[in-house]
């Protein structure tokens, strides 16, 4: 398979000779999907916990429609994010719409279900081992949230990075929202979609082997500081 | 909950500032066409349309049915497409205040290189489509309401066929997947010039047919309504419609070539 080969050859290349068009690609792919997976664990970690910890009507439903969103697929995301942020409408006037903005409202909606489903049910497990200690130590159930999410911070580690995957591979979403503009919205994923286009197969993949290097190094950087935390607190 | 909203708006507010920070030259943003953005037309002009004006177009390459939407909502600040009956439709519908003819390319028809239909002898593109039909071989068609795929239904209405069954494949791809599809499944496909010139992974297709008029794709540039859209960027708009039907702008488009091979041929008035 020829192709194959100058595929990683294509890949090489484009790192060894550092393309300012390919870095101003990647950083802003980086810069996007990091903020998006930020801002979801801002929300989604204390969100999660506090389903975790609380009962309430309706509670069984919002679980469920929390686990089925994780599923929901990246070009309806976008869809809903660009009527949201087109002129016509609600949040049109932010003027946001194709935008690096916009692409992080888009994976935002993808990741927070991912990010927010699973620390519930982390969480809730946990929660389920200490009760008693934690219920002798007199804490509030606000109280007790930092205290298990903090426990469960390995476990939540990958939690933030499955997220964190979801955000850098997808493309439906970016590419209804961001436009795709070469210089602005140009993504990994999205360049990888126009190479396609245009039957330049090779640089395709070479990008696509790019992309995967790069999440393999954020993965490889958390898992670092996971473990260097875990040493470092015995 | 309520830090984590004043975090996520200030993310989202640094965000879109560091966007703006990137590109501070005033900017436009263009719906246009997978054709012209595929084939590299727009990385030939639009640096000389910047270094004239100053001004930076962003470039949102959709088929020409999502075109015509972004701009219906107010989401474009110009549109170029290829769909003059869709343009002249728009016009008179108050979305747009002003049409032009920019360019031309045309029309190819591409398929296997042993061409089982025999469409490379045919006289004419219905005579063409008539053997592809007839011989019930593959066709590849966009099926994305762009304007190539209007263009190709509306020689099949020409040609008297009504396509469909197991040979006809919709795919609702833009052209380069579309084409990537055909090489696949070695099926006849019909292409604009620029995007089947630029494409690499050709495999075992040819060009089988061309030249008949009817497949002449001519492409329009259009104003966008003050009225409709008042928030748009319509004096930078207007700079760039402009500069496309100068001399100026007529000379590039002329100029721009791949592979040794002009793609678009100006024709503004």
């Amino acid at each position: 398979m020829p192709q194959h080969d100058s595929a990683f050859a294509t890949a090489l290349a484009l790192i060894l000779d550092l393309d300012p068009a390919l870095l101003g690609i990647v950083v802003l792919s980086l810069k996007v999907s990091l903020t998006a997976v930020l801002i979801a664990a801002l929300l989604g970690l204390p969100l999660g916990a506090a389903l975790a910890l609380w009962r309430f009507p309706g509670r069984g439903v919002l679980v469920v429609v929390l686990n089925a969103l994780m599923g929901l697929p990246p070009v309806v995301a976008g869809l809903a994010v660009y009527l949201l942020l087109s002129r016509a409408g609600p949040l049109g006037d932010l003027g946001l719409l194709f935008t690096p903005g916009a692409m992080v409202v888009a994976q935002l909606l993808l990741v927070l279900p991912i990010i927010a489903a699973l620390t519930r049910q982390q969480v809730e497990e946990l929660h389920l081992e200490y009760r008693e200690q934690l219920r002798s130590l007199g804490l509030s159930r606000t109280r007790m949230i930092p205290t298990l999410l903090w426990d469960a911070r390995l476990g939540l580690m990958t939690v933030v990075l499955a997220g964190f995957g979801r955000a850098s591979a997808e493309v439906g979403a970016v590419m209804i929202v961001g436009g795709n503009i070469d210089g602005v919205t140009r993504v990994m994923t999205t360049a990888i979609v126009l190479e396609t286009s245009k039957g330049n197969l090779p640089l395709a993949l070479g990008l696509g082997i790019v992309l995967l290097g790069l999440v393999a190094l954020v993965n490889a950087a958390a898992h670092l500081v996971g473990e260097t935390a875990r040493r470092r607190l015995g | 909950m309520r830090t984590g909203l004043t975090l996520a708006t200030l993310g989202l507010m640094g965000l879109s500032m560091t966007a703006v920070a990137q590109d501070e030259a005033p900017y436009i943003t263009l719906a246009s066409t997978t054709s012209t953005e595929n084939s590299g037309l727009f990385d030939a002009i639009i640096p000389q349309f910047r270094e004239a004006s100053g001004i930076a177009v962003r470039v949102v390459a959709v088929g020409t049915g999502q075109a015509f939407e972004i701009a219906r909502r107010g989401d474009a600040d110009s549109l170029l497409v290829h769909d003059t009956e869709g343009e002249e439709r728009f016009v008179a519908d108050g979305y747009a205040s002003e049409r032009a003819d920019v360019m031309y390319n045309d029309f190819v028809i591409i398929g296997p290189a042993e061409d089982p239909a025999g469409i490379r002898e045919a006289e004419s593109v219905e005579q063409a489509f008539s053997r592809i039909a007839q011989a019930e071989a593959p066709f590849a068609s966009r099926g994305d309401d762009s304007g190539t795929n209007r263009a190709e239904l509306r020689l099949w209405d020409a040609a008297g066929i009504e396509p469909g069954g197991e040979w006809y494949r919709e795919l609702g791809s833009g052209m380069g997947p579309t084409l990537n599809t055909a090489a696949g499944m070695d099926a006849y496909v019909m292409s604009d010039r620029a995007t089947w010139v630029a494409f690499d992974n050709r495999q075992n297709l040819e060009l089988l047919f061309e030249g008949d008029e009817a497949l002449f794709n001519q492409y329009g540039s259009l104003r966008l309504s003050a009225e409709t859209h008042p928030h748009l960027k319509h004096d930078l708009a207007a700079q760039w419609h402009d500069w496309l039907l100068s001399d100026e702008g007529q000379q590039a488009i002329a100029a721009f070539e791949v592979k040794g091979q002009q793609l678009f041929f100006p024709n503004a008035d």
